[in-house]
Order: C-alpha cells, then sequence, then structure tokens
C-alpha cells in the first residue's frame, strides 16, 4: 500500500493493469449480458423484465463501491498523506457517479413493468438518488478546492469520508424500513437466487468491477500525466522569468 | 388488473442506456488519459 503511494511506481504497474482490466472487463461483462439476455431463463412472476437484473445490480454495486473507494482514499489522505490518494477519489468520482445513474434509470425501467410505477420515494431508492447528489457534490467540492498546481485542500477529503455514512443506509433500507424494493438476495456465502441467474449475474458483477478498475487507473494516469504536464510548465515560465 | 406491456421494450431500453453508459465512460476515461499523456509528453519536449 505504501509502495504504491509512489507515483513513479504506481505509473508503472497502471500501464500494464489498466489495459488488463479493461480487456477482461469488457470480455466478462459483454460475455454475462449476453448469457442472460440471450440464453438466460424468463423468471416465473417478472417474466423477461427480470433480464434487467444483470446490469442493474452490478451498476448498484459499483455506485457504492464508488463511494467506498472516495472514502478510503480520503481517509488514507487525511491520515497519511499519501500523494496519490487524493488522485484516487478524484478518480473513483466520475464512474460511481455514472453507475449510480445507470442503477436508478434501469431501477426506474423495471420497476414500471414490476410495480406498476416508475419511481417510488421509499427508503432504497431515496438513498441512492441522495448518492448520486453526493457525487454531485463531491465533484463541486473537488473542482472549487484545486490549486492552480493541482493539489487540494482536505475539504473534499472530509466531505468523502462523512458522506459514507449513505453507504448503510442503502443497504439496510430494506431491512429497516417497509419498501416497495426486493430485500437482499445475494449476501456472503449464500443466495436465495437460482443458479440460472445468479452465475451470469456474478459475472457481469466481476466483469463491470473490472470495467470500473480499468476506467479508475486510466483517470488516475491522466490527472497525474496532467499535473506532471503543468508543473514542468510552471517550472520553465519561472526558469524563462528569471 | 395488471397493464398488458411488451417487457423487451423496458428490458432493451435498459441494455441500452447501461451499455451506452459503459462504453462512453471508458471510451472518455481513455481519450482524456491519452490526451493528457501527450500533454506531458509535449511539455517534457519544449
Amino acid at each position: 500500500m505504501h509502495g504504491l503511494a509512489n507515483p513513479a511506481r504506481f505509473l508503472r504497474i497502471a500501464r500494464w493493469l489498466m489495459p488488463l482490466c479493461m480487456g477482461i472487463g469488457f470480455a466478462v461483462a459483454f460475455g454475462a449480458l449476453g448469457w442472460g439476455l440471450f440464453f438466460g431463463p424468463a423468471e416465473r412472476l417478472q417474466g423477461e423484465t427480470v433480464r434487467i437484473v444483470y446490469l442493474h445490480v452490478p451498476a448498484a454495486w459499483l455506485g457504492m463501491a464508488g463511494w467506498m473507494g472516495i472514502a478510503a482514499a480520503s481517509f488514507t489522505e487525511l491520515v497519511w498523506r499519501h500523494p496519490l490518494a487524493g488522485i484516487a477519489a478524484r478518480a473513483c468520482a466520475v464512474p460511481g457517479a455514472v453507475f449510480t445513474a445507470v442503477c436508478l434509470i434501469t431501477g426506474s425501467l423495471w420497476g414500471r413493468p414490476a410495480w406498476g410505477t416508475w419511481w417510488v420515494w421509499d427508503g432504497r431508492l431515496t438513498s441512492m438518488l441522495v448518492l448520486l447528489f453526493l457525487y454531485f457534490g463531491w465533484m463541486a467540492l473537488s473542482q472549487a478546492s484545486e490549486a492552480a498546481d493541482g493539489s487540494q485542500n482536505r475539504a473534499p477529503a472530509i466531505f468523502g469520508l462523512v458522506g459514507a455514512v449513505n453507504i448503510p443506509i442503502i443497504h439496510y433500507s430494506v431491512i429497516w424500513w417497509n419498501s416497495q424494493h426486493q430485500a437482499p438476495s445475494i449476501s456472503l456465502g449464500k443466495s436465495a437466487m437460482a443458479g440460472d441467474f445468479l452465475w451470469p449475474l456474478l459475472l457481469a458483477m466481476l466483469g463491470f468491477t473490472l470495467l470500473f478498475a480499468g476506467c479508475v487507473l486510466a483517470r488516475m494516469r491522466a490527472i497525474l500525466a496532467n499535473q506532471q504536464a503543468e508543473a514542468r510548465l510552471r517550472r520553465k515560465a519561472l526558469s524563462e522569468a528569471w | 388488473m395488471r397493464e398488458a406491456m411488451d417487457p423487451w421494450i423496458f428490458v432493451a431500453a435498459a441494455y441500452v442506456v447501461g451499455i451506452g453508459a459503459t462504453v462512453t465512460m471508458a471510451a472518455w476515461s481513455l481519450l482524456s488519459m491519452r490526451r493528457a499523456e501527450k500533454r506531458r509528453d509535449d511539455a517534457r519536449k519544449r
């Protein structure tokens, strides 16, 4: 962990890890989606609309994982001042927000035929919408607190940690409150889903997680390269001024 | 009474949104990385 905080070492690893994550992620995610869409069975009560699960559940998992990534990076930044921690948090924000939005939209598209409504203000849906707004707020704060040299103050890191309180609320919302949304079907070590649905779903989750990691690594490389270009141009301008 | 709806319209819309957003985000991440690394390399050459 501490070794990876060195930007040069990180770049050496990210150069081969990023395309690997993207390539395998695309193959596994789209293979699983094809499996679920074309070869998986329809569900007894929900019929064909159950196929939305192969997109909706990975998107929900990655929407929450993105914020957990921001919170972990924020903690690392505040405690150990790792130079890459703030960059990792910034790189997690856009993919996390995109998957949260995909989760909300696919959930709404699933809700209309399954529940007869596009949206209900229950605990699960509302806390997920709050997560999307938290992402927007975090991105705005992160951009506003960025100094000219690309460094940041600690406000986004504190916001990242405070916002993490929403993650257990999302997870337990269907247990704590009456909800239109179903209770968790998968937990560690056990599943209420039949294997016909479970295996393509687990594969889709693995594939989208690798894709998410590939996007985060690519965005970290972009932020680092921009900072290095800025630093070089600033040094050059200073040396020319003298 | 349940409304008669074609479920495939909802499934197709969900897949278009999900796949479209994922591919766009991956392409955007890769392009911004390429652009930033080119900018850094150009700055080094100057």
